[in-house]
């Protein structure tokens, strides 16, 4: 319990002073995941939509592995985008490996499985209603996914913030391709483990909450602005 | 000289699903003018004649050919269902929707909706959002939404089910214009009052086939057919 109260006061004094390593590492924890989900967003909305007005014949298995690939091991996306960027790798080139980029790429790949399939799942049933209706207005497939995301939208939100929780958290693949370097890649999870190792117990308490916080303004901040949960409103 | 869609040839066509024959086969010729009502038993097939016609459904025999090609055919032809399709927009943006996918622009969508809007008496819930009105007003604006883009053709399936007198009335009104300006109407119903009010052709359908066509004011005094006189008659008919 001690532990607990020494790291709210830990959290209220880093808030209060602002602490300059703090607001970067915490700058730079909202400037990955952000960034990764945007990209996610951008990959992963239209692939839902399109998983759910097209018909195939592998339709169902790729369904079942997209969910699937939701609970991708973090440690082993770190540990394949580790291979892939490092300098013997065939991405070496490009010298990414212990940068942000890096930890954004091995992001996009875990949260892209989650918004595209929690986006495919809501819209599915969308394209339950508006099935009839858009066939027989000759809708194209291009038509037909616009009008599914852009009604959609309320249900697309919650696949978004789900994929923003997953990767802000996330610390397994961001500690192996980011390497959790001070000022360069440290992000408030990896410093969290770091002063854990260390046995500074308040001062990871108070980066924890300090990361908890962010995660419930962001999504507070979210919902307040698309006005979910009104009554009335799609 | 622009090419009518017309005559619609509709030879030898079945549906099938997972095994089961569920209309047909059907020959069918539907000319540029009148209104086709059709009419028959629960389960005999109306919606799915229609749903055939319009393209929605496929065969699994026949063909269903318009005098025109497919694509073209497609776009000067709407449907109104028996439960609307209301998406999760204003009414003024579902209205607007077919034109927009035309490629109309937004501002000359709009004004055309608010026309349509003020032709169905939608005005005051113009800015709503559509999935919250009533059955009727669901309606009203399924058949505005369907007549926007001046079909060529407009089927109605069932459209005043469950709906009150007044709006029924007013749905028949607007079936009444679309004809008068020369919209071809295909409507199924099992309402003979509508049947007799706004059909001039009637196609009476029995176990998944036509069994008689006749004009509208043949069949109703002197249907030809044992199983019409005994539907007409108030008969349940198996």
């Amino acid at each position: 319990m001690n532990d607990l109260t020494e790291g709210l006061v830990a959290a209220f004094k880093l808030v209060i002073t602002m602490d300059s390593d703090l607001i970067e590492i915490s700058l730079r924890s909202l400037q990955v995941t952000m960034s990764a989900v945007v990209i996610a967003a951008i990959v992963g909305l239209p692939f839902g939509a399109w998983l759910s007005v097209t018909r195939f014949r592998f339709r169902r298995i790729a369904i079942a592995i997209l969910n699937a690939m939701m609970g991708l091991p973090p440690v082993v996306v770190g540990l394949i985008v580790y291979i892939l960027l490092s300098r013997s790798g065939p991405f070496g080139v490009f010298n990414l490996l212990f940068t942000p980029t890096a930890m954004i790429i091995a992001q996009v790949i875990i949260v892209t499985p989650i918004i595209a399939s929690l986006s495919h799942q809501g819209l599915r049933d969308l394209w339950f209603n508006y099935h009839d209706l858009l066939i027989s207005l000759n809708t194209t497939k291009w038509q037909r996914m616009k009008a599914l995301l852009w009604d959609g939208r309320r249900s697309l939100i919650t696949a978004l913030l789900t994929g923003f929780g997953r990767a802000i958290g996330e610390i397994g693949a961001i500690m192996i391709v980011g390497g959790n370097i001070d000022h360069l890649t440290r992000v408030l999870t990896t410093a969290i483990a770091l002063e854990v190792g260390r046995g500074d117990f308040p001062l990871a308490l108070g980066l924890g909450f300090i990361l908890i916080t962010l995660a419930i303004i962001i999504n507070l901040a979210i919902h307040i602005l698309s006005r979910t949960e009104r009554e009335g409103r799609w | 000289m622009v090419t009518s869609i017309f005559p619609l040839q509709v030879r030898n066509a079945c549906i099938k699903k997972s095994g089961t024959q569920i209309i047909g086969p059907i020959d069918l010729e539907l000319l540029g003018e009148g209104c086709t009502v059709v009419i028959g038993p629960n389960g005999s097939g109306k919606t799915s004649l229609l749903r055939l016609m319009h393209g929605l459904e496929k065969t699994s025999q026949g063909i269903v050919k318009w005098n025109v090609p497919q694509a073209q055919a497609y776009a000067s032809q709407c449907f109104v269902f028996q439960t609307p399709v209301i998406m999760r927009r204003s009414v003024r943006e579902n209205i607007a929707y077919p034109l927009i996918i035309r490629g109309e622009r937004k501002k000359i969508a709009m004004k055309e909706a608010d026309k349509w809007i003020e032709n169905v008496g939608l005005e005051s819930s113009a800015e709503n959002n559509a999935p919250v009105l009533s059955g009727g007003e669901r309606q009203k604006l399924a058949v505005a939404r369907a007549l926007i883009t001046n079909p060529k053709i407009l089927f109605l399936d069932e459209p005043t089910t469950n709906l009150d007198g007044a709006s029924t009335k007013e749905i028949e009104r607007l079936v009444s214009q679309a004809q008068a300006a020369g919209t071809r109407i295909v409507m199924a119903t099992h309402d003979f009052g509508q049947a007799r009010r706004l059909g001039t052709d009637i196609l009476f359908m029995y176990h998944g086939r036509i069994h008689e066509t006749s004009k509208a004011g043949d069949f109703f005094p002197t249907p030809k057919t044992a199983e019409a006189k005994a539907f007409l008659a108030g008969e349940i008919v198996l």
